[in-house]
């Protein structure tokens, strides 16, 4: 058999040799609501825009073979392809959740899911220990962990997990925006499902709002095809089209943006005036070894303390290389001020345990000069 | 067929191969070739690309032509038809031909030897006068910007053929809706497909249709050598407004309809051009030859200049802009906009005065239209 072609050239190709009437090596925009039959019960394969459609196709193929699963599924938006994943469950159902979540997602369980029943339990899924005591306490019947996490990149040790959660029958459910399938597969580490924000790195240029799910079997990719059709969050194809040639330059971004972390994440571990840095990377994280363990990379979102609180308004103020902006993955770098923007709905006191202060800023890094980036830090600090 | 439905299936109104009812945008510069040996349908999509060739499929067989073709522009459409031309040749021209082709005449083409002349194309006899021993063909315009003058274009087409010259239109301000141009035996129609085809103020399009289809390959060698083709996204944008242009220009022209008649009572409007209007000059030739008025209107107001830019100011409806054809209400001022560059006394006695204003009259309801002039008209 032959060697499965590397994610690169997957995705270089994403799209192309989809068209074998013209050969057009762009995937088609198909932007169109219905599909005319030739006669009744001859269908072409497309019928309803909702139900499916070319462009949509060809997106949700390339990230089928990008993550090695059995099918994807293309969304509105990130929250859009959770919700969707949330339908697998029944009221009465409770989850095992990380705790320091994207507000996003904790909105969506607190105010969205538990009116309907079902209910979240959070728990720090970087201590597998804490999510065994989780399902003898609670019988879950999912788990849905996010690594690394937003904003401090706790990382989980996905394949310990994993077998917890085939011991006690629930469904493993990660939020993988922050490596994306370049850096991390969870599925081969004994995921069930993956969800994105494609949004962030998959798309890469701030320019499309888009979520996918993908599936590790054709059963579980069905039903989530079902509710995709059914509750009708899509992706529209203009938007499948941009995530589709976002894609293609996929493994080349990361692969900068991871090396430019790395190189400022270091430098700000030297700076005296950085008592702390996070970033999975650096030798003394904590989930340093997991992710060095499973051979995949550290991405390249940072966070770190500064020691006066009273700097950080100045930082943000005179941030020249940088844009001081929410979201991440994109090819700018980014600055955001989690206590204040992406953070700001959640509880006090859980704030305070996982050190998410007002001293504390996060980086999305680019794909800029990386001695910029560092000039940029070295003048505000 | 009715015309109306013609808009929604003529040419190609759907995907031969998913049956997507629109036609998918083919955002790609190349195609692959299976087979070396034998090319596939598509290579480089400078030279043709699907969604262009559905735009270009239809428009050809609404204007009743055997090749129609896509530009980037009007401008690019009108520069690409002139480069069929020798240095040497020369071109008649009418007086009131859009600003864009003038310039091209007078400065582009002139310098590559072009020759031309402008006359009256109203008065066939002048026409005549104006062709020489290299005259190679007639370039009209009907109804003409800004005062929707109209010419006969079966008088100019017979003329044209009977001397062995090619007869060019620009059909911008009709249409294939309302006018057809091919049918009364022109040769060649060009579009600003920017305007009412497009019709919606967001895209920049040009269309030429040729009669003839060795013709039509000449020029579509151009299109390919000189490379000024429109793309995908805007060839559907294109496509999707074809098929409203009915019910959008059914509706603009009968307002236009309206305004036209109410102007022509207003105090304060000394003339009002409008070929809708019972003593319009032309408008028995502009009936046999076209299915409607179109939805353009020119109108001098009294006071000259002053009083024109009060009016200007004042109106809150209509955007006060260059362009035409869109949903929106567009209001220009010539003498000040498209004919700025034009010497005043050239201008005035072409009637292009500063008290002239052209009006495209878009969707919105007439009632508020006229009451916006109502109150911008009126003088304390």
């Amino acid at each position: 058999m032959a060697k499965p072609k590397s994610i690169e050239t997957l995705l270089a190709q994403a799209g192309a040799r989809r068209d074998p009437h013209t050969g057009a090596l762009s995937t088609p925009i198909y932007q169109t609501a219905s599909f005319a039959h030739a006669e009744l019960g001859l269908s072409t394969g497309y019928d309803y825009s909702r139900t499916s459609n070319p462009t949509r196709h060809a997106l949700e193929e390339a990230l089928t073979e990008a993550e090695g699963g059995a099918r994807a599924c293309a969304f509105a938006s990130g929250l859009a392809a959770i919700d969707a994943l949330l339908r697998l469950f029944q009221p009465g159902d409770r989850l095992i959740v990380t705790e320091d979540l994207y507000g996003g997602t904790f909105r969506l369980f607190e105010q969205c899911a538990r009116p309907f029943g079902l209910e979240a339990i959070y728990v720090d899924t970087s201590d597998t220990d804490a999510v065994r005591h989780a399902f003898a306490q609670c019988g879950a019947k999912g788990l849905f962990v996010e690594s690394p996490t937003n904003p401090l990149l706790k990382v989980a040790d996905l394949p310990a997990l994993a077998e917890l959660a085939r011991k006690h029958n629930a469904v493993f459910i990660v939020d993988n925006t922050f490596l994306t399938p370049f850096l991390q597969k969870p599925l081969a580490l004994g995921a069930h499902l993956t969800t994105y924000s494609a949004t962030k790195y998959l798309a890469g240029h701030n320019d499309v709002v888009a979520g996918a799910v993908v599936a590790a079997t054709p059963e579980l990719g069905e039903k989530i095809a079902f509710y995709q059709n059914a509750v009708g969050g899509i992706l529209g194809p203009m938007d499948c089209w941009l995530t589709l040639r976002g894609l293609k330059t996929l493994p080349l971004r990361l692969q900068r943006q991871q090396d430019n972390a790395l190189r400022i994440a270091q430098w700000l571990n030297e700076h005296p005036r950085v008592p702390r840095v996070y970033y999975p990377g650096l030798s003394a994280h904590p989930g340093h070894h997991i992710l060095l363990r499973d051979g995949i990379g550290f991405g390249g979102m940072i966070a770190f303390e500064v020691d006066e609180p009273a700097r950080v308004p100045a930082i943000l103020k005179n941030v020249q290389t940088f844009l001081f902006a929410e979201s991440l993955g994109g090819v700018e770098s980014l600055i955001t001020y989690p206590l204040v923007q992406t953070h700001a709905d959640m509880d006090a006191a859980l704030l305070q345990r996982l050190n998410i202060n007002d001293r504390l800023l996060r980086l999305s890094v680019g794909i800029e000069h990386v001695d910029d980036l560092i000039a940029d830090l070295e003048s505000l600090l | 067929m009715n015309y109306r439905t013609r808009l929604l299936h003529d040419g190609r109104d759907r995907d031969p191969y998913t049956g997507a009812s629109s036609i998918p945008i083919y955002q790609a510069s190349t195609f692959s070739q299976p087979d070396p040996e034998h090319p596939g349908l598509y290579d480089y999509a400078r030279s043709g690309n699907p969604t262009r060739e559905a735009l270009e499929e239809t428009i050809a067989a609404l204007e009743g032509g055997a090749v129609g073709l896509a530009f980037a522009s009007g401008m690019a459409a009108i520069s690409s038809v002139l480069m069929v031309f020798q240095p040497g040749d020369h071109i008649v021209a009418t007086n009131d031909v859009y600003g864009g082709t003038y310039r091209a005449l007078t400065t582009l083409f002139r310098r590559w030897n072009l020759e031309h002349t402008f006359v009256d194309m109203t008065d066939l006899e002048k026409v005549e006068a104006a062709i020489r021993p290299n005259t190679r063909a007639l370039f009209a315009e009907t109804p003409a910007n800004p005062l929707l003058q109209i010419t006969d274009l079966k008088a100019v087409a017979e003329l044209a053929a009977s001397r062995g010259l090619l007869s060019i239109v620009d059909n911008t301000f009709m249409s294939p809706y309302l006018q057809r141009p091919i049918e009364y035996g022109f040769d060649i129609v060009v579009h600003s497909a920017t305007k009412f085809i497009g019709g919606h103020s967001d895209v920049l399009a040009g269309l030429v249709v040729i009669k003839d289809a060795d013709m039509g390959r000449r020029i579509r060698a151009i299109q390919n050598t000189f490379g000024a083709v429109l793309g995908p996204q805007d060839c559907w944008l294109t496509l999707r407004g074809l098929r409203t242009l009915g019910v959008r220009m059914d509706a603009q022209q009968k307002s236009a309809g309206e305004i036209a008649l109410w102007l022509k009572q207003c105090a304060h409007i000394k003339s009002v051009f409008y070929p809708g209007l019972p003593d319009h000059p032309g408008r028995a030739i502009h009936e046999r030859q076209a299915d409607g008025y179109g939805a353009v209107i020119s109108f001098e107001v009294d006071g000259g200049g002053p009083a024109t830019l009060a009016l200007l100011k004042k109106v809150k409806l209509p955007l006060v802009a260059v362009s035409l054809g869109g949903v929106e209400t567009i209001l220009s001022y010539p003498a000040r906009m498209s004919h700025a560059a034009m010497p005043p006394s050239e201008r005035n006695a072409r009637g292009i005065t500063d008290g002239l204003l052209r009006l495209s009259v878009g969707l919105e309801h007439p009632d508020d239209l006229i009451a916006d002039f109502d109150q911008a008209l009126a003088r304390t």
